[in-house]
């Protein structure tokens, strides 16, 4: 049977390059190896220059991308490594798989730093509700988290969650784990040198996702049954034997290098460490334990069973690590060497199948340079979608319908289906903007934020991806923490279409300024292109997770009003818009391309002030006005507390829906006792500062234009 | 208090158990593997932590019932000494025969993560005399199997024994059946054995030592078991 | 001689069987009107080699004695069959 380079998903200019570095044609096992290795998924061929733009050192950063995870320095001798990963279409497919694969393979990514996995959080981006189909691909993804998560006991502590309609069908499940690793003993995979053993740790091989991560670079076919034998099962159980038996190896100082085996397992395995360590590998397909017959060299090679890991060591440790697989059942061969040619070799019972240079499979495929056009017709020409006429006795009906919309209403019926106490260093759990938790190792506490917002990326990619970035960064600062770097997953339509890579490259760019002007480098991260299906495609979705120490605090600061009787402040600097908002889409308002404002100088006094309030103590709460704006979250202080507000002040008639509801921009909502207004307000001088009113009561109470029981907002709010 | 932890395959609280047993006492808490055929000499509590041992294949606990370690554990318990089963120990210890009893699914068919009330109904065995009879405790859950379950015959006897020891409530105490989390018949949190040293229950004390994670009300647990090793085994 | 012993495990009557009330209301909501109950199990193959097949059901009577069945809340039935060596 014979295979062209269009059967594995190349296109013509790449086979003509493969054949002018090979010298000569590949073989039909070499082509289904560079059709996978070559394929979006693997090689990031069309984003790779746009990556180059995120500054990605310097600061806390230990570790850049290039690694399995990048690491940052939490204090006391220890790091935080970290990443977020995709697995859009496998979820789509198979839902519940497709997730809970997801959660394990980006939990081995970080096993593979030396790291003890100690927290996750899931971006899920998911249909419209209405639709039976998207309910029960929501419902499978949600089940499949749980499933795999609880079970190897690393806890989900947070995640983002949001609906629309340009999802149905398309799913986006980004999985995102945060471990923990001793500074001096971080795991490489540049360390590999001739002579060491290649080592295969964990299950057995069998067919599992095939080809899997050429199927992740192409939209999906319209029947996604035809799909279904690509998709990897996952074993939770098993995964946690890996990291205990791979964190026992690591801590007894018998290994050189680890590699996850994912997409393309042990082909990308191997070849990367062999690509980065400047060596060769060859790869002995018959001594890899299977769990089929009659499996073919190149199937051994692609195959995607999970909960396997590569582990290179020197020859004379193979006995001692062959008796802690062992402890642990779990399975154990050196399947191969590190050699001194460069060579990415796979041999069967002594007959070399495939010999490819190891940088040709493991390290850059030649990029591709797609068209990018700015899509016509984006000028904002018109006032269009930043002004709503407000009707005042309409308000409360606005704030219900959207307290009960999906994206912003209460998630606890997801966040209870997770283990999120796992472990005992859940400080803040889901349901906060920032999670944080206790790192034990080092006593410190970690916040961790998620944020994705497709719509405002829609209306203008470059400062939409900006102000997605910044409302993760300034959840961090409200709750008192300091951000320390950032793990994004560029989830995109095809970047064939020029209008498309234009979209793609401005989102990027939009992220490296924030990351350089508020110097949060980009550690690691994952893109997810092609995610369309039929004439249905995605919004633009770069999603962010960052992560923050909170220095001299011993206590981050709550979301929730903490008592009656205190004074409620908005701080910050930003009126908000309704261009890209909630309240927009819900009046469907029509909405412009107009750019959101990006000002980064203002964006660092508002995090000076607002880690300021928490490390002297000058607030009893505190939260970020984000989705939905003002109304919505001082709406949901008062149901997570129980206590109602009232608002006294005189707010600005003539552009009321923005001030209710519009968002963007650094603004949040705090209480202060009484005693303390004075010291609060001049950590906030030369901010835009209002005294809005007060806690306390049972309602949320707007002088003349609002009055509704909390729990009234609770029910709406719980749906 | 010298204590052991059991590991199982799969085990994922055994590192939280240590962590707070040790926070109370210090460092006298030891793992140990379940292919040991022994426990440490001097041994006092034993605590079988929660998790997912065997990946909860074929039933919650069945196979770790049958590990080497058990007959060690059967031996200490025949001795008087104390053990204590949490979540996934609970239900080893109910697939051992040391407890009575079967944990089926949560009536809800979903696993649940959240902090719960608790009972408690005696305060004379070796884990509640540092609580009063009807002391309400925070403490959290986290399972999918967690609906206590007897047949009516053996449920009756078990009650008329009083060996219940936890039972789901209001944060105010009241136990009607709308305040269990998961269905558990007669809002069964918790149970001992007859001779009194062995519990088993399905919240997590050790998720409950801690200020800074939410609450400590299941720090006395562990102090009440020292307490009464201090005391002497009872006869 | 090998033989396959083919174990039905299933809840006891009497016991709560949770999942399936939730199918068989599931079965019920999609049409299937003529349902009257649903009781979910599950199905054990286990391969033996044993002199005849009296010993092999004894062999796997012991097996769901000692593990596969909790029999508080579990019923069985065992079917023997011969197989290909």
């Amino acid at each position: 049977m014979s295979v062209n380079y269009l059967d594995v998903g190349l296109k013509e200019q790449e086979y003509l390059a493969i054949m002018d570095i090979l010298g000569r044609e590949p073989n039909m096992q070499e082509l289904r190896i560079l059709g996978v290795m070559w394929s979006e998924h693997c090689s990031y061929k069309s984003t790779r220059p746009l990556l180059s733009m995120f500054p990605n050192s310097g600061g806390a950063v230990v570790q850049g991308p290039g690694e399995n995870a990048g690491i940052v320095d939490i204090g006391g001798g220890w790091g935080a490594a970290f990443k977020v990963e995709s697995h859009n279409h496998p979820s789509a497919v198979s839902p519940y798989q497709g997730a809970a694969t997801g959660v394990g393979g980006i939990i081995r990514d970080i096993l593979a730093m030396g790291a003890r996995p100690v927290a996750s959080l899931d971006g899920l981006c998911l249909g419209d509700e209405s639709l039976q189909q998207s309910r029960s691909l929501a419902d499978g993804i949600v089940k499949g988290i749980a499933g795999y998560g609880n079970a190897v006991g690393v806890p989900t502590v947070g995640g983002k969650t949001l609906y629309d309609g340009c999802y149905n069908g398309n799913p986006l499940v980004n999985a995102m784990c945060l471990g923990v690793v001793r500074l001096d003993s971080i795991v490489s995979s540049k360390t590999a040198r001739p002579g060491h053993l290649a080592i295969l740790v964990g299950s057995r091989t069998g067919r599992d996702g095939i080809a899997g991560a050429a199927f992740a670079s192409s939209g999906l076919a319209d029947d996604t049954r035809a799909s279904r034998p690509q998709v990897q099962i996952g074993d939770p159980f098993v995964e946690k034997l890996l990291i205990e038996c791979c964190l026992e190896i690591h801590s007894k100082g018998l290994m050189v290098a680890m590699q996850d085996m994912g997409a393309a397992g042990i082909t990308s395995s191997s070849s990367e460490i062999a690509a980065k360590s400047g060596t060769g590998i060859v790869i002995n397909s018959e001594l890899v334990p299977l769990r089929e017959n009659d499996m073919e060299p190149w199937e051994i090679a692609l195959s995607e069973s999970q909960e396997r890991m590569l582990l290179v060591a020197e020859q004379e440790n193979l006995p001692e690590i062959s008796k802690i697989a062992a402890k642990w059942e779990l399975e154990c061969a050196a399947i191969g060497k590190v050699t001194d040619d460069g060579q990415f070799v796979i041999s069967d019972k002594g007959k070399i199948v495939v010999s490819l240079p190891a940088g040709m499979v493991g390290g850059s495929c030649p990029v591709i340079s797609w068209t990018s056009r700015e899509p016509s017709g984006r000028k904002a020409t018109s006032q269009k979608g930043t002004t709503f006429s407000l009707s005042p006795h309409m308000i409360e009906k606005h704030l219900v319908t959207l307290l009960s919309n999906p994206s912003l209403s209460d998630k606890s019926g997801i966040f209870h289906q997770y283990d999120y106490m796992v472990q005992t260093g859940t400080v803040v759990p889901p349901g906060s903007a920032a999670s944080i938790i206790r790192v034990r190792e080092n006593g410190k506490l970690l916040g961790l934020a998620m944020e994705v917002d497709p719509w405002k990326c829609e209306i203008d990619p470059f400062t939409g991806s900006a102000e997605v970035f910044l409302k993760a960064l300034r959840s961090l600062w409200v709750a008192g923490a300091e951000h320390l770097g950032m793990t994004n997953c560029l989830n995109f339509p095809s970047p064939e279409d020029p209008g498309n890579f234009w979209v793609i490259s401005r989102c990027v760019e939009g992220l490296a300024a924030v990351a350089r002007d508020l110097v949060c480098p980009v550690v690691s991260g994952n893109v997810s292109l092609y995610n369309e299906s039929g004439d249905a495609k995605i919004l633009p979705s770069p999603l962010v997770g960052v992560t923050g120490t909170f220095r001299d605090i011993a206590k981050p600061l709550s979301e929730s009003f903490s008592c009656e009787n205190e004074t409620v402040f908005l701080a910050g600097f930003s009126k908000g818009t309704l261009n890209g908002s909630h309240f927009a889409r819900a009046m469907a308002v029509e909405q412009n391309h107009r750019e959101f404002p990006y000002l980064p100088e203002k964006e660092k006094i508002f995090m000076h002030s607002a880690i300021e309030t928490v490390r002297k103590g000058l607030a009893t709460s505190g939260r970020t006005v984000a989705g939905g704006g003002l109304l919505v979250s001082l709406a949901k202080m008062c149901v997570t507390s129980g206590i109602g507000i009232s608002i006294d002040e005189e707010l600005p008639l003539d552009d009321l829906a923005v001030f209710l509801f519009g968002e963007t921009g650094p603004r949040a909502i705090y209480t202060v006792t009484e005693n303390l207004e004075k010291d609060f307000a001049s950590i906030w001088s030369g901010i835009p500062l209002i005294k809005l009113g007060q806690t306390g009561g049972k309602t949320f109470t707007i002088k003349g234009l609002l009055e509704i029981p909390v729990n009234e907002i609770a029910r709406a709010w719980r749906r | 208090m010298k204590t052991a932890v059991i590991v199982f395959p799969g085990s994922n609280c055994d590192n939280d158990v240590v962590h707070a047993v040790s926070m109370v006492f210090g460092p006298v808490v030891s793992k140990v593997w379940h292919e040991d055929e022994s426990l440490p000499e001097g041994t006092g509590l034993v605590v079988l932590p929660g998790g997912f041992s065997y990946g909860d294949y074929l039933r919650c606990g069945a196979m770790a019932a049958k590990s080497p370690i058990i007959a060690a554990v059967k031996e200490h318990a025949r001795k008087g000494l104390p053990i204590l089963g949490i979540c996934n120990g609970f239900q080893v210890l109910t697939e051992t025969g040391l407890l009575t009893g079967a944990l089926l699914a949560n009536r809800s068919l979903s696993f649940i993560c959240d902090f719960c009330h608790i009972r408690v109904e005696r305060n004379d065995t070796p884990f509640t005399s540092r609580y009063a009879t009807g002391q309400v405790l925070r403490i959290p859950i986290a399972h999918y199997e967690g609906l206590f379950y007897l047949p009516q015959t053996e449920l009756e006897a078990l009650e008329s024994e009083g060996r219940v020891v936890f039972r789901y409530c209001s944060p105010e105490g009241d136990t009607d059946e709308r305040f269990s989390p998961n269905g558990s018949l007669n809002n069964i949190a918790g149970v001992i054995n007859t001779e009194g040293n062995v519990l088993g229950m399905m919240p997590h004390p050790e998720r409950a030592s801690e200020d800074l994670l939410g609450s400590t009300d299941g720090a006395d647990l562990f102090r009440s078991v020292s307490d009464w090793l201090e005391g002497g085994i009872q006869a | 001689m090998k033989f396959l012993a083919k174990i039905l495990v299933y809840p006891k009557e009497g016991v709560l069987d949770t999942q399936g009330k939730a199918v068989a209301r599931s079965l019920k909501r999609i049409g299937f009107e003529s349902l009257k109950d649903a009781r979910i199990g599950k199905f054990i193959q286990v391969w033996i080699d044993t002199e005849n097949s009296g010993e092999a059901l004894s062999v796997a009577e012991a097996m769901c004695s000692e593990l596969l069945v909790n029999d508080l809340i579990e019923d069985r039935a065992i079917e023997i069959e011969e197989c290909e060596q």
